[in-house]
């Protein structure tokens, strides 16, 4: 036990593993929200809403079919996709043509709805959700305790979002989804069918939102509100690092979540101000975002 | 691309003006009356609500641009005017002047910030730094945190007259709405309003005519966060509360749902938004969270069905202008 600043290495440590948990998060929510954004051109405001319906999905799954947490780590996701590209089909394509309000509109309702419905069968109390066994326990790394599952959750969501950049930047597939967003109709006239693109892009980032979701059950409670209040800080990491790149938004993402974490150490007061703070900062210093390339 | 506000194609006819005219005298008699009808308090906080959802449409309907933290304004106005009137024993009219100012200000500072981006992101930032001085309320000692601000006095205006009659309260209200509706309409009329129109239409060419557009915005931004706050000042005397609910952000969607559902860009819609939705949840309540879905479905109602909201498809159809 030894103190930096005068704070105990426990502590600061300690939080500093919380900042990198949520800074998870923030960057695995607001990949997806990139991603669609590129895509759809339609800020997702019901990205929440689908991170806690991964989480509900998990909570359900356990409860009905038995099924624990790894099971539910895939078919949460999966369940909350389709969903996603239910809403795409049903909604969204109809929203292309318009000014990009209209999107943002359109899921901010859908997030309502989602919550409601969630509020009035499951209360807006959280249910808990417990780690699973695997994963129960921790390492003493001397300086500080790890739990098992808090590493892994870093770890997962590292893998997840540096394989979603892969995909994006290196592959083939990733390149005719950047020619999409550049030209659609471009890419059109070479055959590809843009359209199914789209709706399969939506799914995939809805279900990134619920695999977060999943991840964050056992850490939170499970609750309808969870996704909320994360998503208005999470679109403050996005003017913080411009959706122009996706390595950009998981570096913000993380490094805010490090930045909140100490000022949990440091300024307790300010730990659920900070991010909007840095926010503003930015905003009148790089007015574009960290990464961001265009307005 | 179909913008938020459609622009008229026609030139506007003699009928136009007269349209306006007429709904605005059927507008009058019909606040003037309803009193003796139903209860004066729900008229009074509809009235607040509707001067809110007209200063929030000022932004989103004639400048196109959408603020998703009108809350913080219309919050903030109403901690202070609370505040004002119950420990510092301000008057009431001094009370609402200290909780507009506060809006103003506060409206100056979020405006400077996010003028620097535009769409998409202009209504992230406007959200971000409502939920930041959200934060503040629910830290701030004075605002009393989860229990708000209660008991507020609503005093003697100008040191005479006894606003605890319900009847005097609401000769108020209504004055304060009036003249907040008409300054809107005189702003949206103005020369000013005709460069704020432009820069809805086309922002570059608007700068290309010489047009400082960002100072236009920023005055747009701060006019209207300031009409906010006059009703939020307002309904924190007229209901003698200032709490969290005004500030949070499912206030500032009720307000853009309030407008979205009467009409964006119309001058009566706001007006109209703001009565319907309110009168919903004052019937809805019984069915507790429902609200929220129902909210939420008459959203994607209105983007996938009614872009024109109710006064912007009547409009429409009668071929006037409202």
């Amino acid at each position: 036990m030894f103190e930096i600043f005068g704070i105990p290495s426990q502590a600061l440590f300690g939080q500093l593993l919380i900042g990198l948990i949520n800074g998870s998060f923030y960057a695995l929510l607001s990949l997806g929200l990139a991603v669609i954004f590129g895509m759809l051109n339609i800020i997702n405001f019901s990205h929440g809403a689908q991170y806690m319906m991964g989480a509900f999905a998990a909570y359900l799954i356990l409860q009905y079919f038995g099924l624990g947490y790894w099971p539910a780590l895939i078919i949460a996701p999966i369940i909350v996709g389709i969903t996603g590209i239910i809403i795409e089909r049903l909604f969204l394509q109809w929203l292309y043509k318009l000014d990009h309000l209209y999107g943002l509109l359109l899921t901010f309702g859908l997030a309502l709805i989602f919550e409601g419905v969630a509020r009035n069968y499951f209360g807006s109390a959280g249910l808990p959700y417990t780690v699973p066994e695997s994963l129960q326990g921790g390492q003493n790394l001397g300086f500080m305790f790890l739990p098992n599952y808090r590493a892994w959750v870093i770890a997962a969501s590292l893998t997840v979002c540096i394989a979603t950049w892969f995909v994006i930047e290196r592959t083939r597939l990733g390149a005719y989804l950047r020619a999409a967003t550049e030209n659609p109709t471009l890419v059109r006239a070479f055959g590809i069918n843009v359209s199914r693109m789209i709706t399969l892009t939506y799914g995939f980032g809805v279900a990134l939102a619920a695999f977060a979701g999943v991840m964050a059950a056992p850490i939170y409670n499970v609750s309808p509100q969870m996704g909320s209040e994360l998503i208005i800080v999470v679109f403050a990491v996005v003017v913080i690092g411009g959706m122009g790149s996706i390595l950009g938004a998981i570096v913000t993402g993380f490094g805010l979540g490090v930045i909140e974490g100490l000022t949990k150490v440091f300024f307790p007061e300010a730990s659920n101000t900070v991010i909007f703070v840095i926010m503003a900062i930015v905003l009148l210093v790089r007015p574009a975002g960290l990464f961001g390339r265009r307005g | 691309m179909e913008r938020v506000v459609e622009s008229p194609a026609k030139k506007p006819s003699a009928l136009r003006t007269q349209s306006e005219t007429i709904a605005f005298v059927v507008m009058v008699a019909a606040l003037v009356i309803a009193p003796f009808f139903t209860y004066p308090l729900f008229l009074m906080q509809a009235m607040c609500f509707a001067l809110f959802a007209c200063a929030f449409n000022l932004l989103i309907g004639y400048v196109g641009l959408l603020s998703f933290g009108h809350a913080l304004y219309f919050g903030w106005a109403s901690y202070l005017s609370a505040h004002s009137a119950k420990v510092w024993g301000l008057s009431p009219e001094l009370a609402i002047l200290t909780g507009t100012a506060t809006a103003a200000i506060c409206g100056l500072i979020a405006g400077s910030l996010a003028i620097r981006r535009q769409g998409i992101y202009f209504a992230m930032i406007t959200l971000a730094l409502a939920q930041m001085m959200y934060f503040f309320a629910l830290q701030a000692k004075f605002t009393g945190g989860e229990d708000g601000i209660q008991g507020v006095p609503r005093g003697n205006l100008f040191g005479l007259i006894d606003l605890r009659n319900e009847m005097t309260m609401y000769a108020v209200v209504l004055a304060i709405f009036l003249c907040g509706f008409m300054f809107i309409y005189r702003i949206i009329h103005s020369p000013f309003g005709e460069v704020l129109k432009a820069i809805r239409e086309n922002e570059p060419r608007a700068i290309s005519l010489g047009y400082k557009t960002d100072r236009y915005k920023l005055a747009a931004f701060v006019l209207s966060a300031t009409l906010a706050g006059v009703a939020g000042a307002t309904k924190a005397i007229v209901l003698q509360l200032a709490s969290l609910t005004d500030v949070n952000w499912p206030m500032s969607g009720e307000v853009v749902l309030m407008t979205l559902v009467g009409g964006l860009g119309t001058i009566f819609g706001p007006l109209v938004g703001a009565f319907v939705i309110l009168l919903m949840q004052f019937k809805l309540a019984p069915i507790g969270e429902w609200v929220l879905v129902i909210q939420g479905s008459i959203f994607v109602a209105c983007v996938l069905l009614f872009r024109r909201g109710i006064i912007g498809e009547l409009a429409n159809k009668l071929r006037v202008r409202l």
